[in-house]
């Protein structure tokens, strides 16, 4: 231990020469910046990437995994005839549904007319969501007015809105936009709210005695500390948007408004085609997981490991 | 009644005080009703001065360290800071963690009105003079016990405060990460001229940095004593005269907690 303590103090030349030295320096005792340095050499921590293999063996194996046996057993009930063709087809009569719409070009057709409404209704309700968020969290008078009404919002099933926005508006797209809205921004605003919340005093009071007071304040301390909590507000947002989407999709089909995944569904029930209903139900949860793992995922993350907050096993 | 932070103005000759605090008593609303935590302190901190406030818990330091920052007002009395705004160093690093150690020290300089471009190598400079170069770029968590308390201070001295309030700022640190840090503080104190109030409950480290040892009496708090520490700097928290010293505040002090358990 000793030995250690004495070889890390002659191979670190920083702590034993500081290069702004002063005359008066007070520090009779040379060698406590040596020791300094030490301390600070055995103290820090070392963070490293794990290695793509690593990432592969512990991340992808797994769920490639999981679905290789889902897909098994679906395939052994098929053989095993638990069910009518009908009401349950085989994964191979769901594959060659995939082939016909890729060949008939109308499967990328189908996501992007989905995709492009729940990013839009989402990018919307972000816009509106953060301010409301905001203001929820900061002025008491609107946190008592309209704060529990805001988090009830939250439990109350987006289908719930299709009814009364279809009369609204009618069968088009901002009736689509506005059950999104009043799905996501619920969840993106509460998230926020809670992010505000969480965010430790003892980061007030430093920024206070920094000077950074009301708005200065909310910029430079309160909206990076809550950002965590809003992270997980939006990515919540998001998927309260995809489902608000496929409800009024499901239950609003009009045939200006395009085939979506919603619809496609429906479609699938109306012809009496199984493949097809599992099509779109693959390709609506497909969607929703790919949309976490290409975008919120990976921001969480990188937010939670800059603050350390991401631990690693 | 008010706690003012008058910046002093360049032409007006040094004020003698680089902290007045008159008169000051502070009470809380609880459930128990009024509850008086400072009771009429009264106590200058000359300019360059390092004074150490010592108390047993309850006596209300940390909440005049408050009044002092401006974080609260007093019920009664009045608190001047001539220097302007105090900077104010906490137990816990308070360092921001969305933030790497040398933006830390920019956003206190952003607040203080410090140009951008000369903001980064004022950052550096800062952290050389807690030895810490090249640490510009570290996040909080990489960062040890110590090298955090240490970016927290050169975060504090960013704020070109002319008095330092420091609350108990090593009191989770490790003995010998203490010790070094006394070192560093005392090393800056000088370098820097700056008047420090230190908040702590730890009698061996009022006796080595300070040069006056002010105890509070618990509850409510009053001044109780004060020592002048004439052994000269630097000083060693083992050194004989520290130790001697020590030992008779401690056995004030503990008259001071005994007097607590009679009643």
């Amino acid at each position: 231990m000793a030995s250690t303590e004495t070889t890390r103090k002659d191979t670190s030349p920083k702590g034993t020469s500081p290069g702004d030295a002063s005359p008066e320096d007070v520090s009779p005792h040379g060698d406590m910046a040596g020791l300094e340095a030490g301390l600070d050499a055995l103290d820090t921590v070392q963070t490293g990437r794990t290695p793509l293999r690593r990432t592969l063996v512990q991340k992808v194996l797994p769920p490639v995994v999981a679905i290789a046996l889902v897909l098994v057993v679906w395939q052994l009930l098929v053989w095993a005839k638990v069910t009518d063709d009908y009401k349950l087809p085989s994964p191979g009569a769901v594959w060659a549904e995939v082939s016909d719409a890729w060949a008939q070009g109308t499967l990328l057709g189908y996501i992007w007319t989905s995709v492009s409404r729940g990013l839009l209704g989402f990018l919307l309700a972000l816009v509106i969501g953060t301010p409301l968020g905001l203001l929820v969290a900061r002025v008491k008078f609107v946190r008592a007015a309209i704060g529990p009404i805001l988090s009830g919002l939250q439990s109350l099933p987006s289908v719930a809105w299709v009814p009364p926005a279809v009369i609204w508006l009618g069968l088009n797209d901002s009736m689509m936009y506005a059950v999104i809205l009043l799905g996501a921004v619920p969840s993106i605003a509460n998230g926020l709210v809670s992010g505000v919340d969480q965010v430790p005093p003892l980061f007030l009071r430093a920024g206070r005695t920094l000077g950074a007071t009301g708005l200065r304040g909310t910029w430079h301390i309160v909206m990076p500390a809550a950002l965590p909590g809003y992270l997980a507000g939006l990515k919540q947002g998001w998927a309260f948007s995809w489902r608000s989407l496929m409800a009024a999709e499901i239950i609003a089909s009009s045939p200006d408004l395009g085939v979506g995944l919603g619809q496609l569904l429906e479609n699938g029930r109306t012809v009496g085609s199984m493949p097809m209903v599992f099509l779109a139900i693959f390709l609506i949860l497909i969607v929703g997981i790919a949309i976490d793992l290409l975008i919120f995922s990976p921001l969480e993350r990188r937010v939670l490991r800059g603050r350390g907050l991401l631990v690693k096993s | 009644m008010a706690t003012t932070f008058a910046k002093a103005a360049e032409s007006t000759p040094a004020v003698d005080h680089a902290a007045r605090i008159a008169h000051v008593s502070k009470s809380f609303v609880t459930p128990a009703g009024q509850q008086l935590v400072l009771d009429d302190i009264t106590l200058d901190v000359a300019p360059g001065e390092f004074v150490t406030l010592l108390g047993a818990s309850g006596c209300g330091k940390s909440t005049l360290l408050n009044l002092v920052a401006g974080l609260d007002r007093p019920s009664a009395g009045s608190i001047e800071t001539p220097g302007g705004r105090p900077a104010l160093m906490f137990q816990e690093h308070a360092l921001f963690p969305w933030l790497t150690a040398g933006k830390n020290i920019e956003l206190a300089l952003r607040l203080r009105g410090v140009p951008k471009q000369e903001r980064r190598g004022e950052a550096e400079r800062l952290l050389g003079l807690v030895r810490l170069e090249g640490s510009y770029g570290k996040r909080v968590h990489e960062l040890s016990g110590g090298m955090r308390q240490r970016v927290a201070l050169a975060r504090a001295l960013a704020q070109d405060s002319r008095l330092l309030l420091m609350d108990e700022p090593f009191a989770a640190l490790d003995a010998i990460t203490r010790d070094v840090l006394h070192d560093e503080l005392t090393r800056i104190w000088h370098e820097t001229g700056l008047s420090v109030l230190f908040v702590t409950h730890n009698v061996r480290e009022a006796v080595r940095l300070a040069q006056r040892v002010v105890l509070l009496s618990s509850r409510p708090g009053r001044v109780a004593r004060e020592w002048r520490v004439d052994i000269p700097q630097p000083r060693r928290i083992e050194d004989s005269a520290v130790a001697e010293l020590s030992v008779e505040i401690t056995e004030e002090l503990r008259g001071e907690i005994r007097r607590h358990g009679q009643h």
